[in-house]
């Protein structure tokens, strides 16, 4: 029971982009289509639950005063990794995320964790926090990248929804990441603060 | 003249955080106050212009090297530790710089516009002058997009906002239309 909600708690109530506001920048970047945000996704899932592993395996050894720029070499490591991993593999993926791939390193998300959690836990609950947490990250990336393809392109995932004239081309560019993910940040709001009330009451 | 375009396409057209989304944890993290952003912007444009122009030279040692897939490593190391001695200099000579930007030194380790800076210089495979103009263009650019965001926010703050839109969805928003208004700058500067 307490490792299931390890691993549930990342995805609705500790969900990383909506509730905790980190790691915005891959978020609002590369969200420009639903198959682009799932990429990314994935590709942070893997890192992150890989270092939050490695991190508890070695949480004894590390001295107390260099922890930090220890586990950002793990995290370095995995990142690579992944960005070698990435361009053999999915080579166009890999071109389109660009920046953003070795940029996986700064995301407070992954740091955050190894700091706040994979440091005090043992391995099996680091992982399954790990893992929770990217599915987490994942999903609100999904959904922001097809809401932005949805209403920019009329499409999710390539399948055409509607006809391109009544798309809204601005979702697509910069400006749109922030408004949609703004509005989707207002809609969650709205609904938990429906469901603390209908609690109360 | 090459250089001179660069600088200001950095600065308006390609905006490090309206239009390539790097550094938004600051910018949406300390921009409640105009005084604080003003601190973090000096902060983030010192530590920017150091760390590429440092990156920079390690780059030509690895590519000699030919260990170039090490780069993510080894620039982020570099940055941490650059973060970190730059803050125990800054205490010893100069307390007045220290009080002013200090709280803000340990938060620029994990912003990704520095890390973001020096791959994107390697990419774009600057020279020595041009990697230096465009960083500090960035820098420029990034505290005028801070500086305004919040200039804004303080009179945000003021007004009435629905409760389920309060913080975080009503400064997205506003980042949009910020962002919105940079895009009129996109035919400026062709490169």
């Amino acid at each position: 029971m307490g490792y299931l909600r390890e691993f549930t708690k990342g995805i609705i109530k500790e969900n990383p982009t909506y509730v905790q506001v980190l790691g915005m920048c891959p978020t609002l970047a590369v969200t420009t289509s639903a198959m682009n945000g799932l990429g990314m996704g994935l590709a942070t899932l893997s890192v992150l639950t890989m270092s939050n592993v490695v991190v508890s395996l070695v949480r004894k050894f590390i001295p107390q005063k260099i922890r930090i720029p220890a586990y950002i070499v793990v995290i370095a490591s995995f990142v690579t990794m992944v960005d070698l991993l990435m361009h053999g593999f999915t080579y166009e993926l890999w071109k389109t995320l660009g920046l953003f791939i070795p940029l996986i390193v700064v995301n407070c998300i992954i740091l955050g964790r190894a700091e706040a959690f994979a440091s005090k836990n043992n391995i099996l609950a680091s992982f399954l926090d790990g893992l929770g947490m990217g599915v987490g990250f994942t999903l609100s990336l999904l959904l922001l990248g097809s809401v932005r393809e949805l209403l920019g392109n009329g499409t999710i995932f390539g399948y055409r929804i509607w006809a391109k004239d009544y798309s809204i081309f601005i979702m697509i560019l910069p400006p749109g990441a922030f408004i949609v993910l703004g509005l989707l940040a207002g809609f969650f709001n709205s609904i938990s603060l429906k469901f603390k009330g209908s609690k109360k009451g | 003249m090459k250089i001179f375009l660069i600088f200001v396409s950095a600065i308006l057209v390609h905006n490090f955080v309206l239009q390539r989304f790097l550094g938004i944890c600051p910018f949406l993290g300390v921009s409640k106050k105009i005084d604080t952003a003003i601190g973090m912007s000096f902060a983030v444009l010192f530590v920017m212009v150091l760390a590429s122009s440092i990156t920079w030279f390690l780059e030509g040692i690895l590519r000699a090297l030919g260990i170039g897939f090490l780069r993510t490593i080894v620039f982020i190391l570099v940055i941490a530790s650059l973060v970190q001695f730059v803050e125990l200099f800054m205490k010893k000579f100069s307390p007045a710089l220290y009080e002013a930007l200090g709280i803000y030194l340990p938060l620029i380790t994990t912003n990704c516009a520095i890390l973001g800076l020096a791959i994107l210089n390697v990419q774009l495979e600057y020279g020595f002058l041009e990697m230096l103009f465009h960083s500090i263009g960035t820098g420029v650019g990034f505290g005028l997009a801070l500086i305004l965001f919040a200039s804004i926010r303080e009179k945000l703050d003021l007004q009435e906002v629905p409760k389920s839109f309060q913080g975080t969805a009503s400064a997205l928003i506003t980042a949009g239309l910020l962002s919105m208004a940079f895009m009129g700058f996109q035919g400026l500067v062709k490169l």
